[in-house]
């Protein structure tokens, strides 16, 4: 259950009652203007209390909102998106989409996790959790950019990478691994959003990025919360708990100097203005890009290289030397 | 040989307690005499078992002598102002207390048959080997010396994965440690990890199946998710052998299984193909 589509239930219906107002004015021209805008405010103060100012839990519930846009929905506002398929080893794994786009005018790498609207989409795309063959597309896409020298836009959605028999036998370690390396390494500008679920490793994968950009109301956490509450507590169960404690939230994280920009969503979530949502995030991926494309590649790695060198480094004097010896 | 008295100093407190002379095995429950386990590189006499290794005992089977320890200065501090339980800060000093060590991983130089080598150690006493901040700054600082050095690294892993308690600062320890390993490798230095029981999540993920050489001891669990969270998620009991040392073998993720006795000579010859020397043949073999 998901406790933002619960609280939501009362707002729609109230959506509901303030139309059928509108069009009983509009046909019987009675005026119910003031009822209707009676409800306008009631709707306006319950979407303020849920919404102004939502926990943690909340926010990961947010992000796994099943109307929330998904990386395909970005795509779609890409000016063009030419999907490649396949690891060319052993299959093409639906949960990572990825190919060349323009982006405006700028041609790129485009590459996302993919999760499903509903059951049939989501048991397609394995609820987007990739499997090794899925970051083996990932690298493989990652490093035809890198040769060609197109800027790479990542969409991180997933809970995880898969954790199931065939992903342990096709080394879903290694195939991390080799994703996080290529990311390091990849000589383009390399820009990543988490546009819904952060989960882990399995997000990781695809975001060593110069800049780091997070919805609103995404998280990126070391687990899910389900996960870090097994993991601690052996009980699932305490996963409110776990969210609470876990830093998760995109505010939480641009606080850490982990995550680079937050773009706005409007109030009640990405999915109530969607095409706004995604023409934002698009802007910022933009601008982002246009700066990083100004700098000689050296930079740009030395740059990304440091970023991620920081983070957890514990003495002021040791960072200067990083610093000089970079 | 007698024990180096770097050793002596940073032993476990429950290894040097003499009331602690005798212990169960953990695979075939035989009692085993301590100072004869230890003696046995901490191997089953009766089934061959692997015990789980302090640090600093896996360190003294590894290097020729002496050992320079670098970044024991580098100490956890409490980003997230974790308390479930315990308060985080709790946690780590009691796991202190009980290892003797600072953190999950103990980092420096020393040679192997006659070689200079950075070598890091995870111990699984400390937090389960967990990777948080200083694990993740102790590796990094090693594989940086090392690439300023231009001398071979191997790193024993023992983990189950990132650090809970140092939520995403720990998690971007595999990309710091992913960008430390590419420079090292990136300069033609030889990088060789050691999987022991067990490696998992975060530090499999990264580092660990990132080697130019990747040795795993015998039947040790090897894996990205734990086994509970797969059992939980296909609901149903896997095959003993699932993710040991001996599987991922057989499906090609590491170079060689490699019994605790043999694993020093091993490490030494491949050491010798990245050396400048030319390799000489073994006369006595
Ligand atoms: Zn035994």
């Amino acid at each position: 259950m998901n406790v933002i589509v619960e609280r939501e239930k009362g707002l729609l219906e109230l959506e509901r009652r303030i139309e059928e107002l509108r069009a009983a004015t509009a046909s019987q021209s009675v005026d119910m203007s003031s009822d209707i805008r009676a409800l306008e405010e009631k709707y306006a103060q319950i979407q303020h209390e849920i919404f102004s100012s939502m926990s943690p839990w909340q926010k990961v519930h947010m992000a796994r909102h099943p109307n929330r846009p998904t990386t395909l929905d970005y795509l779609a506002q890409f000016a063009r998106f030419d999907e490649l398929h396949g690891d060319r080893h052993f299959r093409d794994d639906p949960s990572i989409v990825g190919g060349f786009a323009l982006l405006g005018t700028r041609a790129v790498m485009a590459i996302g996790e993919q999760r499903g609207r509903d059951t049939k989409e989501n048991l397609r795309r394995n609820f987007g959790m990739p499997s090794p063959e899925g970051y083996r597309k990932v690298r493989r896409l990652a490093h035809l950019a890198s040769r060609l020298g197109l800027p790479i836009v990542t969409f991180v959605d997933t809970k995880g990478a898969d954790p199931g028999i065939a992903s342990e036998e096709h080394a879903q370690s290694e195939a991390i691994a080799s994703c996080l390396y290529e990311f390091t390494q990849a000589r383009v500008p390399v820009v990543a959003v988490v546009i819904g679920e952060g989960g882990s490793g399995g997000a990781l994968a695809l975001s060593i990025a110069d800049r780091l950009i997070m919805l609103e109301h995404s998280y990126y956490s070391v687990a899910t919360p389900e996960g870090c509450a097994a993991i601690l507590w052996s009980d699932a169960g305490k996963a409110e708990e776990a969210a609470a404690r876990l830093k998760l939230t995109a505010q939480d994280l641009q606080g850490f100097g982990i995550v680079d920009e937050i773009v706005p969503e409007p109030l009640g979530g990405a999915h109530r203005d969607a095409a706004g949502s995604i023409a934002r995030v698009l802007e910022s991926v933009e601008s982002s890009l246009r700066q990083l494309s100004a700098l000689p590649t050296a930079e740009l790695l030395e740059a990304r290289y440091g970023k991620y060198r920081r983070i957890g480094a514990w003495h002021a004097e040791r960072l200067e030397a990083v610093d000089h010896n970079l | 040989m007698p024990m180096p008295e770097w050793l002596r100093r940073r032993r476990s407190k429950n290894q040097n307690d003499g009331a602690a002379l005798w212990t169960r095995c953990v695979k075939c429950a035989e009692v085993l005499y301590r100072p004869d386990l230890a003696a046995n590189l901490w191997v089953c006499t009766k089934c061959g078992y692997h015990f789980r290794m302090n640090a600093f005992d896996r360190i003294s089977t590894i290097v020729d002598n002496d050992f320079v320890e670098i970044g024991n200065e580098v100490q956890s501090g409490d980003p997230l102002e974790w308390v479930d339980k315990k308060s985080y800060p709790a946690k780590l000093a009691a796991d202190r207390e009980n290892s003797q060590l600072g953190e999950g991983v103990v980092c420096g130089f020393g040679t192997l048959t006659g070689r200079d080598v950075a070598l890091g150690v995870m111990d699984f006493h400390f937090r389960g080997g967990t990777m948080g901040t200083v694990v993740g700054e102790r590796i990094t600082m090693l594989l940086e010396e090392a690439r300023k050095r231009r001398i071979p690294c191997i790193i024993f892993t023992a983990s189950g994965g990132a650090r809970m308690e140092e939520g995403m600062l720990a998690l971007m320890q595999m990309a710091k440690t992913t960008g430390a390993v590419a420079r090292f490798m990136g300069d033609g230095n030889l990088f060789v990890t050691v999987l022991t029981d067990p490696t998992s999540g975060g530090v499999s993920a990264s580092f660990a199946f990132q080697a130019d050489v990747i040795v795993a001891e015998p039947k040790a669990m090897i894996g990205f998710a734990g086994r509970r969270v797969i059992e939980q998620t296909i609901r149903q009991k896997l095959p003993d052998q699932f993710q040991t040392a001996e599987f991922l073998l057989e499906k090609g993720h590491v170079d060689m299984v490699v019994d605790r006795h043999d694993l020093k000579a091993a490490l030494g010859r491949i050491l010798e193909y990245a050396d400048d020397k030319p390799v000489a043949a073994e006369p006595d073999r």
